[in-house]
């Protein structure tokens, strides 16, 4: 709860080159992301394009490319869920997506990380849940979970 | 929560998310973790049993109370602090969200460089 990133970590059954490439290459990227981008991919420059996923195709991708470190690092800034089409986000603190790439023997592990969330406003994320209705109660109940393991060991 | 906190985080929103920052501490966690429970504290309650001084919790309580974690209300000479669970819940979902849409994609990765 106090924690301001997102992490998931996944295995995949193909060699580190092919992963690689589906990251990197953005028509490759933009096939499983549901993204069409206008070009390349390159290191400090911005990325643009439209999402291409079911009922979004409106809005606008724009991300700037930070780190391509061939098959072990790429990441890039953007504006997560920045879903109102006339809006302006660029004065917003984007996040940071990294992507880092490790060979198992089955293939690949893929670490993806994506943080900064704490510099995003409260009505930007009030927005983003107007779309999605979750379940509540079953959230409140890790955040009390959550909450009361921390407690046992502060002691306050 | 008074109307006026409530108008002023439904109506305009924060200019930043410090929900984080100020969860981000141990102390203020803790104070959270108590206080959400559902029961309402005095500043003297929540001093006794802790090892800081009253001063302390009293300051950890106004930056909670300044992202509307917990607001307070006078009873007597004393002020009583109660939780609200709000702006957590929204920071909650907010992650919450992100991170299902990384699951689908990242569902989407796999499929594609495995097929």
């Amino acid at each position: 709860m106090a924690n301001d990133r997102i992490e998931k970590r996944i295995e995949l059954k193909a060699p580190v080159s092919r992963v690689w490439r589906a990251l990197t290459d953005y028509r490759e990227f933009g096939e499983w992301f549901r993204v069409k981008l206008d070009g390349p991919f390159v290191p400090g420059e911005v990325s643009h394009g439209h999402i291409t996923y079911p009922g979004y195709e409106h809005l606008k991708w724009v991300a700037v490319v930070r780190k391509m470190e061939p098959e072990r690092l790429f990441s890039f800034t953007w504006h997560p869920y920045a879903i109102e089409q006339n809006k302006d986000y660029s004065n917003e603190t984007p996040t940071l997506v990294e992507f880092r790439l490790e060979k198992i023997p089955t293939g690949t592990l893929l670490l993806l990380s994506e943080s900064g969330f704490d510099k995003i406003p409260a009505d930007r994320r009030l927005e983003a849940f107007r779309m999605n209705d979750g379940g509540w109660t079953q959230q409140m109940k890790n955040i009390e979970n959550h909450v009361a393991q921390k407690s046992s060991s502060q002691g306050v | 929560m008074s109307p006026r906190n409530r108008h002023r985080r439904e109506s305009e929103g924060r200019a930043s998310a410090p929900v984080f920052a100020a969860l981000g501490d141990p102390t203020r966690l803790a104070l959270v973790a108590r206080l959400s429970r559902g029961q309402p504290y005095s500043i003297s309650q929540l001093t006794e049993g802790s090892w800081l001084t009253r001063q302390a919790i009293t300051k950890h309580l106004r930056i909670l109370e300044g992202v509307g974690i917990v607001h307070s209300v006078r009873a007597g000479r004393e002020s009583i602090y109660k939780f609200d669970p709000q702006p957590i819940k929204e920071l909650k979902q907010y992650l919450d969200l992100v991170s299902k849409q990384w699951d689908e994609a990242l569902n989407r990765l796999k499929a594609f460089v495995e097929s």
